[in-house]
């Protein structure tokens, strides 16, 4: 490993690293702005010129390479002169807008010409302009600030596998353009909004909203899918202001998608703030006490075994717990976590988690999709299979209609699954719920997970969960207990007449119309099409509004934190089971978060590991079974608009129009 | 200053295909590169393409190069606009190129410049209302020892001033084709009016 010698300290590294990587390791800041550690380098801003000894000039740090014997001064007269220079040159052209600027006060080139720029500006010509560009519903752009570091370009070409901007042009005419004028089309679009260290793109719906220094910031996860992103929530006030991602080198690394960062404007939106109890026909705004006491009249009637209870799947673990609980205090055991009905056994976890965990699929050689698209049902683990793709070396394929991913996939059929899995040192298959939602879900899933016999330190099994809740649905066991009905059966059993209570937690992804005569209790947050239908409205508190707990599709605990209160009545939702459960007369044993989180602990130890990912115990699920030929019909048709936090997001339903309005034909990924 | 590129809009055609001949000369830039860096011959076939279509590139021909070499067309945009010899518009069939850099400039381009702006009536940037001329300024074309010198399309004419930059263009506007080259006759870049060295060649009676 090389030696060398920075400021004075000597520090020994890997053969590759570059200059300014050994820096950091010893601490030392070199500035920068076109350098980012997940993307590739371009060299192209100078502001990390360092002087290195014997080198006729200064040396680029974030693209010159470590060599044994190398001696580097970062705070030397020519290094801060070049850094001056550079600094200069950059603020040429740059205007002097900051004060209505969106990047203010976290713009790196304000930070940066604080630390090492000129007190005042030599130059008096006039500065350039480019023109206004449009990126689409989300992407602010103001050209004009722009230094051409080309982050956004690279971003989008490496990570988001969607080459639609470059930079066109040369000189001082440079400009970074989608050249035709055309909406980005990627999932992952906004995170150039964070790699932009100037104020060139911003957000488009925070546009003049805030200071960064005038936000609260939570750190927190996502639940619009069942990745689990971690998040930091910005809020002032009652107010969810903006998400951003949060570093989770295991999960989304430091990107989120679209859907992630912008669908909370949907949680302003269409809210449940009181307890609404329907009276002929007609929802009358009531106390809580008065919902209460209409189910409690209406449970006293009823015998256990005809009350049933679907959870959604933006529904907590706290609250599901507390349900099931209740459910099995009043005698029933029909509940279920399964909304879409997707088969899993809850009796076996790795059946129903993504055992090789994201970052495990930086590992993995070949990758066999089986009816699920990652692109738009879970664009983070989609970017780690281009990452993984891009390293070379790994072969994708995919069993379903014609996808069109960030990486070349070649379409097989499950009788050439295994053919195709043969010889891999690493193979992995990824089953998703387009395919477990079939009659044969259980012949499929054994049929996948033949494919992938665990070897010594590998699990190549995985299932893309789509909902949030569900692996913790599963773990807690929201499952048909003894004799009991699971969603189809539940639903089946409302339009018979065999059911006469319906409790609806944040489910809404059920056909509602097949609800009959059946009292429906919903739990939730968003007018949607549950609370549409239902007899009494609990509100509950969104992802953003209460201290829950979520286990992504890894099988990974995460806890989501509260950033605002819940609006006007709404109450956390675990709280509310439990208010209720003492107008029943049979009250749960948590009188707060902790006692929950005990029985969450008691349920399914799994619960104490937090931010672990445990692996699972292998054994046998599924069931042998022929597999109906009929091809697989993807779940997620609109990515935007896929839960009610985001069916009520004006920004998410721009996002949609624009992808409609786009049409432009399919192309290949470079 | 800024300002170089030209936005204003331009008819496009709606598509854009290579000639038989063309596309055999194109599959031959891109066989010269190993198999997956077939982007290479990007600047190839963007100049075939410029070349078969009257000199200017119109979008679809940079995107059916993009479709050729199975890149994104944006990658095609960025070497298209970057090089100043791609046209982006269209220009007249004989395109104009004054050299004005400093060796030019010295012996007269100024002259040249203004032949070119009387006699076809346009300034610089501008193309003429019959299409044939369209006149623009360029940066030093490597030819300063003929200075001073224009560019037509492929050629170079050199040695030029007022009046032989008339004679010039009354020549292209009748079709005909003058020899290019120095204007004044001069052999390559040797003196006006002949040989001024080693004429005396008795040295070498001895060596043969």
């Amino acid at each position: 490993m090389p030696k060398l010698t920075i400021d004075g300290r000597e520090v020994e590294v890997p053969a590759n690293t570059t200059v300014l990587q050994a820096a950091q390791q010893l601490g030392i800041e070199i500035p920068h702005f076109c350098y980012h550690q997940r993307l590739a380098i371009a060299g192209n801003c100078r502001m990390c010129l360092v002087e290195q000894e014997k080198a006729p000039k200064p040396i680029a740090s974030c693209a010159q390479p470590v060599s044994d014997g190398m001696v580097v001064h970062t705070q030397s007269e020519r290094a801060k002169k070049a850094r001056h220079g550079v600094m200069e040159f950059l603020l040429i052209n740059h205007p002097l807008d900051c004060p209505i600027c969106d990047q203010g006060g976290e713009c790196d080139l304000q930070d940066q010409a604080m630390a090492y720029g000129f007190d005042r500006s030599r130059y008096k010509e006039a500065k350039r302009a480019v023109k206004e560009k449009d990126f689409g519903p989300l992407v602010a752009t103001a050209m004009t600030r722009c230094i051409h570091c080309t982050r956004c370009v690279r971003f989008l070409t490496d990570v988001a596998g969607v080459s639609e901007l470059g930079m066109v042009n040369r000189g001082e005419d440079s400009e970074i353009t989608t050249y035709v004028g055309m909406a980005l089309g990627s999932e992952l679009s906004a995170n150039i909004i964070d790699l932009c260290p100037v104020g060139a793109l911003t957000s488009k719906p925070y546009e003049f909203i805030a200071r960064p220094w005038e936000l609260r910031k939570t750190e927190s996860v996502d639940v619009l899918d069942a990745v689990g992103s971690n998040i930091r929530i910005d809020s002032r006030g009652g107010a969810v202001l903006r998400v951003l991602p949060r570093l989770h080198e295991d999960i989304n690394e430091e990107w989120i998608s679209d859907k992630t960062r912008f669908a909370l404007d949907g949680l302003k939106r269409n809210r449940l703030d009181r307890p609404y109890v329907r009276r002929n026909g007609k929802l009358h705004e009531v106390e809580w006490r008065e919902a209460f006491a209409v189910i409690a009249e209406r449970a006293a009637q009823v015998p256990g075994s005809r009350i049933a209870a679907i959870a959604g799947d933006l529904a907590d673990c706290e609250s599901m717990l507390a349900l099931k609980e209740l459910m099995k205090a009043l005698g029933s055991a029909n509940f279920d976590c399964r909304q879409d009905g997707a088969y899993a056994d809850p009796r076996v976890r790795a059946s129903y988690i993504f055992n090789t965990g994201i970052a495990g699929i930086e590992q993995a050689d070949r990758c066999l999709l089986i009816g699920t698209n990652p692109k738009v049902e879970a664009p983070i683990i989609n970017a780690r299979l281009r990452k993984r793709w891009l390293a070379g070396g790994f072969k994708v394929g995919y069993v379903g209609p014609a996808l069109d991913l960030t990486y070349p996939a070649q379409q097989i059929d499950m009788a050439g699954a295994a053919a195709f899995l043969k010889d891999a040192k690493a193979p992995m298959v990824i089953v998703g719920t387009s395919a477990l939602r079939r009659k044969d879900g259980a012949a499929i899933l054994a049929a996948s997970r033949a494919l992938v016999e665990p070897r010594e330190g590998w699990n190549g099994f995985n299932v893309l969960q789509l909902a949030a809740s569900r692996v913790g649905g599963l773990d807690l066991g929201f499952v048909p207990g003894q004799g009991g009905r699971d969603t189809a059966a539940i639903l089946a059993g409302c339009e018979k007449g065999e059911i006469d209570i319906l409790y609806l937690l944040d489910a809404d992804e059920i056909d509602t119309t097949k609800l009959g005569k059946t009292f429906v209790i919903y739990q939730g947050h968003h007018g949607d099409s549950g609370a549409r239908r239902a007899d009494v409205i609990l509100p509950g508190a969104a992802y953003t509004e209460k201290d829950a707990t979520y286990v992504n599709t890894e099988g990974r605990v995460q806890l989501g934190r509260r950033a605002v209160f819940p609006p006007g009545d709404a109450r956390e939702d675990w709280a509310i089971v439990r208010a209720l459960s003492e107008a029943l007369g049979k009250t749960l044993p948590y009188n707060n978060l902790r006692d929950v989180r005990a029985g969450l602990i008691a349920a399914n130890p799994l619960f104490a590991h937090i931010d672990e990912r445990v692996p699972a115990p292998w054994s046998a699920f599924g069931a042998a079974g022929s597999i109906d030929p009929a091809p697989f019909v993807y779940p997620v048709a609109d990515f935007y608009r896929t839960d009610a936090i985001s069916r009520a997001s004006p920004t998410m339903a721009a996002c949609a129009g624009a992808v409609a309005a786009k049409a432009i034909p399919a192309r290949k990924s470079a | 200053m800024s300002g170089a590129v030209d936005t204003r809009p331009v008819d496009q055609p709606a598509s854009f295909e290579f000639t038989p001949e063309n596309l055999a000369k194109a599959k031959a830039a891109i066989a010269k590169y190993p198999a997956g860096r077939q982007q290479s011959a990007v600047l190839a076939l963007l100049d075939l393409a410029q070349r078969q279509h009257n000199n200017w590139l119109p979008r679809a021909a940079m995107d059916y190069v993009a479709g050729l070499l199975e890149i994104a067309p944006i990658r095609v945009y960025e070497v298209a606009t970057f090089y100043t010899m791609f046209h982006l518009r269209p220009v007249g069939k004989h395109l104009l190129q004054v050299c004005t850099t400093t060796p030019c400039w010295l012996r007269g381009s100024d002259e040249v410049v203004k032949a070119c702006e009387k006699k076809l009536g346009i300034g610089m940037n501008e193309t003429t209302g019959d299409g044939k001329f369209t006149l623009i300024e360029v940066e030093c074309l490597g030819a300063c020892v003929n200075a001073p010198v224009i560019q037509v399309n492929d050629d170079f004419y050199e040695d030029l001033d007022g009046p032989s930059t008339e004679a010039l263009l009354d020549a292209l506007a009748q079709g005909r084709k003058p020899p290019i080259g120095s204007v004044k006759h001069r052999q390559g870049s040797a003196p006006e009016g002949g040989q001024t060295t080693l004429k005396d060649v008795t040295f070498a009676k001895g060596a043969t």
